[in-house]
């Protein structure tokens, strides 16, 4: 059974369709590509499986589950993770809340033990505690811990975000454009972060991407999408010697 | 000079109550972009479920001989907890259905909500003003010709300690933290595991509570409830908590305080009479050049302690 698989999801923004009975299918421990211009649908795509908009047609599950007409955030709690092309921070609040917040679908205490002071709350909240700091020395953050987020370098708010993602312990994780606005040297380095989550967390990964070189690095397999459709899947070998990629990317050779 | 700090401790009092009712706003508005404008008649409502709630025990106890004291926290531990539930049943009827709707549309509603909780007082209960039990004797100490009373230290000690403790709720409980989270982008934090639908009416609820402290504390120093005591007081600590600036805790609680500093001094040098007109020029005034507020800062309405 494939860890996540959706099966011709459609999706119309009033008459327009957005994405075209879009298929997918990822085993455990895979790391998928989404590549496509700007417009084509990628983040829509994401944004159809982790609930915030409920598909027109198909069907999406994770492991084997149903997740459409679930909510958002049953959906995080069933082990889906994301990144945001933007990031979406919460400014105000240090590198060691963002983490912890993401820890709130696992804590199994209530309101009025949290105000009794149980015992399970300090236990709890003991364990989020290391675990928070384990994740951010995994991705390097650990010395910012009770800094503000919006006082980081880019780069370090960004494995700031994906450290928020982890703390939800995903079995997959999307990752929508996660060197975008980045270096080369910093989307190098990002290419090292990625592999080092998938080997240290066996998470199937998804990622959307501009930069085909990212792509070709860490993906087996990579689809490519243009207003909303797969116009080719396959190796990155292929999809890179795809001549209908290659005009969406470069334009029609007709006009060189 | 005992003119002058008898003064500042009535600016206290009334600024505990403008302080109390603005948290609501303000918390509100930073999660749900919402101006809760029923939260004025949320706090006349509490008022009236601590009348209730305080005649109930002064009947049920009658034999026991309790000390007023310990009525009065029980009174108000109750009352908050009802009036909770009011605000629960505020968002779940009134302002889910519409979270996605146009903000005005959720203003009017909260508007309406308001008048159907005055008429529905009215209808109730009738247009008789009812009197707020006294649950403790009023003691009246001189400190060197300064006179006040111990329900005066009361209603401040009893307000602040609020405070601290919904201080730290925000800052330091996992609910708090989602609040601050959520106050951001309520789209993106269900993302991370945490309902909206559970703190959307957790926010209303602490909000409701507080009023309804406020509510009670009220009772205690004018003991005349009416069914539109809250439109005033609801409007007054409604420009505190913009005073402050949005979704800001700590400016929310200062500026309540500060409105009642301006209001007393106002009618301390001009005529009672000019009190208001004259305490909201200045605060228009303030708004002009501060218009995001003391702590407030454009474009950023999150929850901020």
């Amino acid at each position: 059974m494939a860890l996540l698989q959706v099966d011709r999801m459609t999706h119309y923004f009033g008459g327009l369709q957005a994405v075209g009975s879009y298929s997918l299918r990822i085993n455990p421990g895979e790391i998928h590509g989404l590549i496509g211009p700007n417009g084509a649908g990628k983040t829509t795509v994401f944004n159809l499986i982790t609930g915030i908009h409920t598909p027109t047609e198909g069907g999406v599950f994770l492991e084997g589950r149903r997740l459409i007409g679930l909510r958002p955030h049953q959906i995080a709690a069933l082990g889906l993770g994301r990144t945001f092309q933007n990031m979406l921070l919460w400014r105000h609040m240090t590198v060691l809340e963002h983490v912890k917040v993401a820890h709130y679908a696992q804590i199994n205490y209530g309101l009025l033990s949290a105000l009794l002071g149980s015992h399970r709350r300090y236990a709890d909240e003991a364990f989020i505690e290391k675990n928070s700091l384990h994740l951010l020395d995994i991705f390097d953050v650990a010395h910012y811990a009770d800094q503000l987020v919006a006082n980081l370098p880019y780069g370090a708010q960004r494995r700031v975000e994906m450290a928020r993602a982890m703390a939800i312990r995903p079995k997959i994780l999307l990752l929508d454009e996660p060197t975008a606005g980045m270096t080369t040297e910093e989307m190098i380095q990002m290419i090292g972060i990625v592999r080092k989550i998938h080997e240290q967390f066996k998470v199937a990964i998804l990622l959307i991407e501009h930069r085909l070189k990212f792509v070709m690095e860490l993906c087996r397999f990579v689809q490519a999408l243009v207003f909303g459709k797969v116009i080719a899947e396959g190796t990155p070998e292929e999809i890179r010697s795809n001549p209908k990629v290659i005009e969406a990317y470069l334009g029609s050779e007709d006009v060189s | 000079m005992e003119f002058f700090l008898q003064n500042v401790i009535n600016a206290l009092q009334w600024g505990s109550f403008y302080a109390l009712i603005a948290l609501g706003y303000s918390m509100v508005y930073s999660i749900l972009m919402l101006f809760n404008f029923t939260h004025g008649d949320i706090f006349m409502t509490g008022a009236y479920i601590g009348f209730g709630v305080a005649t109930a025990l002064l009947i049920l106890t009658a034999s026991l001989a309790l000390p007023g004291w310990l009525l009065l926290i029980v009174t108000i531990i109750i009352s908050m907890i009802l009036t909770s539930f009011l605000g629960i049943i505020v968002e779940r009827v009134g302002y889910r259905p519409l979270r996605d709707a146009p903000r005005a549309s959720a203003a009017i509603t909260g508007l309406m909500i308001g008048i159907i909780l005055e008429t529905g007082n009215l209808a109730v209960l009738g247009a008789q003003r009812l009197s707020f039990p006294a649950l403790i004797e009023t003691v009246t100490y001189d400190l060197g010709g300064v006179y006040f009373t111990n329900k005066k230290i009361l209603i401040v000690g009893v307000s602040l300690l609020m405070m601290l403790m919904l201080h730290a709720f925000i800052r330091k409980s996992r609910w708090g933290m989602a609040m601050r989270a959520m106050s951001y982008d309520y789209q993106v934090v269900p993302l991370m595991g945490v309902s909206l639908n559970i703190i959307a009416p957790m926010t209303f609820a602490i909000g409701s509570a507080l009023a309804a402290a406020a509510g009670i504390l009220y009772g205690m120093a004018y003991p005349v409830l009416d069914p539109y005591m809250g439109i005033l007081l609801g409007w007054k600590s409604f420009v505190a908590a913009i005073l402050g600036g949005r979704g800001s805790i700590l400016g929310a609680a200062l500026a309540g305080f500060m409105l009642g500093f301006i209001e007393i001094f106002t009618a301390m040098i001009f005529p009672s009479t000019f009190r208001d007109l004259i305490a909201y020029s200045i605060i228009l005034l303030i708004l002009t050049f501060r218009p995001y507020g003391f702590f407030g800062q454009p474009y950023s309405t999150q929850l901020r302690l």
